[in-house]
């Protein structure tokens, strides 16, 4: 917004009011954005006694560590974000084998059968079979279950992501492939020498979009994951929340001197862990994120 | 490298002009039988993943029992074929009517309540002159975006929970007699509108500044030398800016009328809430994966994909009408 829209005309009282009812509007949307990490954050440090009897607080009065310590003594959540961190690393790293070599010959205006092989990508984008075929593929027929196949092929291209990066390769300019022509590279050197390097910002909001999608994602591993030492983190908050009744008796931790375990804030605690990750990746993401959804938007 | 093998080299590409015919294509294949590899891993996916479990939608016309054959593909071919009697029991029965009628109760009060959010929020924030106020709220309302809902709904469950969910506390305290969040089927739309518009308000801005971004800034400033005051340029300027974009989100958001988000439902679904709750997804999912009955899940799973695509075809052509270049 240029600077000027408002310089050359002395602002009424009435617009000096609206511009303070904008600012507060927005303000209190930003603050209720953050308010529950506040919450889980602040919490995880609480004792339980002070979570149900002073539940407002920024900081604790009673500072207490015994939920991270009964974390870090469990141990159960670093394996959980330990198999998330496989799940998202080779999942991402075969949606993109996947996705760019099918985009680029696609992206060609000389590849013959690009008509054919968009109709089946245009198929696989209007109708699917459903969830209960493609469970019995993937449990009954490939017999996938509690490998990480299973949360890796199914997915393996997104076909919008797909076209997205072959809209990308689309754009580019012709130039530089064809002098490499001209000095007798084959297709698959002027694809992985020329065409990706070039296609780096593309490459990099798709893949974030896989990854986020992989790290985020439990229906998968809750339909075909029981074995819990291949656990996700997902998986292990959901069980944590909204299944265990009492963490007590889920682990058979003898808690002693300190009593009862400090249900509430090991829940909270499990939660923080659970985003944190997020949140030290978010400042690269949001980046690629945003400049993928525009890219997304104008596709040709 | 001779002059000969560039030009045989650069024929493909169609720089050269070429005749037609099968030698040509015999050239083009061998010129880029790179490309034809490429294809190779993509098309077995997509054979595997998206084709042949179309064929296992023959169980939507059987009484599919998974024992009846030996080999992986046994059953299917062992199975009683049935016709439309799996299709007849669903309509008859009242399951398809309730989910059907939860499924479009979620999503018009999300196209009511939910889908101005980020216009609303967008409008605000172009209005704001300070750029780092701007881009800090910006920066922190996007974050929620990138959360998972097992987290989203993780934070829910211990704000609401009725014994010591810091929310609910405060709630009560107001309103002695408000039910509990968690458990009341009332409660179920509000909440889910509650937390897509915590997670998505921000991000869903993006598309919308994007487009206030292409208003001309001269506009405004003829505006404000005509004497016009906030509001009227608001009215007159910004909104016919986005309105467009306004128009193809609500038809793509109409395409997708029988889905919804089913990670948030099936987490926020528990037996007090059922008869609110219970989505397409989350229905085929209880009925099929859990107690094992494929036909009647595969015929719901069949219902969705058909009348899903005829929905998506419909609101894409209607969106390239308004200029959208659409979907695909």
């Amino acid at each position: 917004m240029p600077k000027f829209k408002h310089a050359l005309v002395k602002r009424s009282p009435m617009d000096m009011f609206a511009q303070v009812i904008i600012y507060i509007l927005v303000g209190s949307f930003a603050l209720i954005t953050l308010l529950p990490f506040v919450y889980i954050f602040a919490g995880s440090f609480a004792t339980d006694r002070e979570l149900i009897e002073r539940p407002f607080f920024l900081f604790p009065k009673t500072i207490s560590f015994n939920a991270y310590k009964y974390i870090f003594d469990n141990g159960d959540i670093f394996r959980g974000l330990r198999n998330s961190l496989i799940v998202t690393v080779v999942g991402t790293t075969i949606n993109m084998f996947f996705s760019t070599t099918l985009a680029y010959p696609l992206s060609r205006p000389y590849f013959k059968g690009k008509k054919f092989i968009f109709a089946m990508v245009l198929v696989s984008l209007l109708f699917t079979a459903g969830m209960v075929p493609n469970y019995l593929l993937v449990a009954n027929i490939l017999r996938l279950r509690n490998t990480y196949w299973s949360l890796w092929l199914p997915g393996a291209i997104n076909m919008f992501n797909m076209l997205i990066i072959m809209n990308y390769f689309r754009s580019l300019p012709q130039e530089m492939e064809e002098s490499a022509y001209m000095d007798g590279a084959n297709d698959l050197q002027i694809f992985t020498r020329i065409m990706l390097p070039l296609s780096a910002p593309a490459l990099a909001s798709v893949s974030l979009f896989y990854a986020v999608s992989h790290w985020n994602s439990y229906f998968g591993a809750m339909m075909y994951i029981s074995d819990r030492r291949w656990e996700v983190v997902q998986i292990m908050l959901r069980r944590i929340i909204f299944l265990t009744q009492s963490i007590s008796s889920e682990t058979g931790i003898d808690w002693g001197l300190l009593g009862e375990p400090p249900e509430k804030s090991i829940r909270l605690a499990t939660t923080v862990f659970a985003v944190i990750p997020i949140l030290l990746v978010y400042p690269f993401i949001q980046k690629y994120f945003t400049q993928g959804v525009m890219v997304g938007s104008i596709k040709g | 490298m001779g002059v000969h093998t560039k030009a045989r080299l650069l024929q493909p590409r169609g720089i050269t002009i070429e005749r037609r015919g099968t030698s040509t294509w015999r050239r083009e294949l061998s010129a880029h039988a790179w490309l034809y590899v490429f294809v190779v891993p993509g098309i077995i996916y997509m054979l595997i993943f998206v084709f042949l479990p179309l064929l296992g939608l023959v169980m939507a016309f059987q009484r599919f029992s998974p024992y009846s054959g030996s080999g992986p593909f046994g059953a299917f071919i062992h199975s009683e074929f049935v016709g439309f009697d799996i299709f007849r029991g669903l309509f008859n029965g009242p399951d398809f009517w309730r989910v059907l009628r939860n499924t479009l109760a979620i999503n018009i009060s999300a196209l009511i309540f939910y889908f101005p959010a980020p216009i609303i929020l967008a409008l605000l924030l172009h209005e704001i002159q300070n750029q780092a106020f701007k881009r800090t709220t910006q920066t922190i309302v996007y974050i929620p975006h990138f959360i998972s809902w097992v987290i989203v709904g993780s934070i829910t469950f211990q704000m609401f929970n009725a014994q010591d969910g810091i929310l609910m506390m405060l709630i009560k305290q107001v309103f002695p007699n408000m039910p509990n969040v968690l458990s009341t089927p009332g409660a179920f739309i509000p909440m889910l509108l509650g937390q897509s518009m915590w997670k998505e308000t921000g991000f869903g801005t993006i598309i919308y500044l994007a487009a206030l971004a292409s208003v001309d800034p001269q506009l405004y400033e003829a505006a404000t030398v005509d004497g016009a005051n906030r509001w009227q340029k608001m009215w007159n300027i910004t909104l016919p800016g986005i309105v467009g974009t306004i128009v193809i989100m609500l038809i793509l958001k109409l395409g997708q009328m029988l889905n919804t988000g089913y990670e948030q439902i099936f987490l926020m679904q528990n037996s007090l809430n059922r008869s609110v709750s219970d989505v397409f997804d989350t229905y085929i999912y209880t009925m099929s994966i859990i107690n094992g009955n494929y036909s009647l899940g595969t015929a719901m799973g069949l219902f969705k994909s058909v009348v899903g695509m005829l929905l998506v075809i419909g609101s894409n052509s209607l969106s390239k009408r308004f200029g959208s270049s659409g979907l695909y």
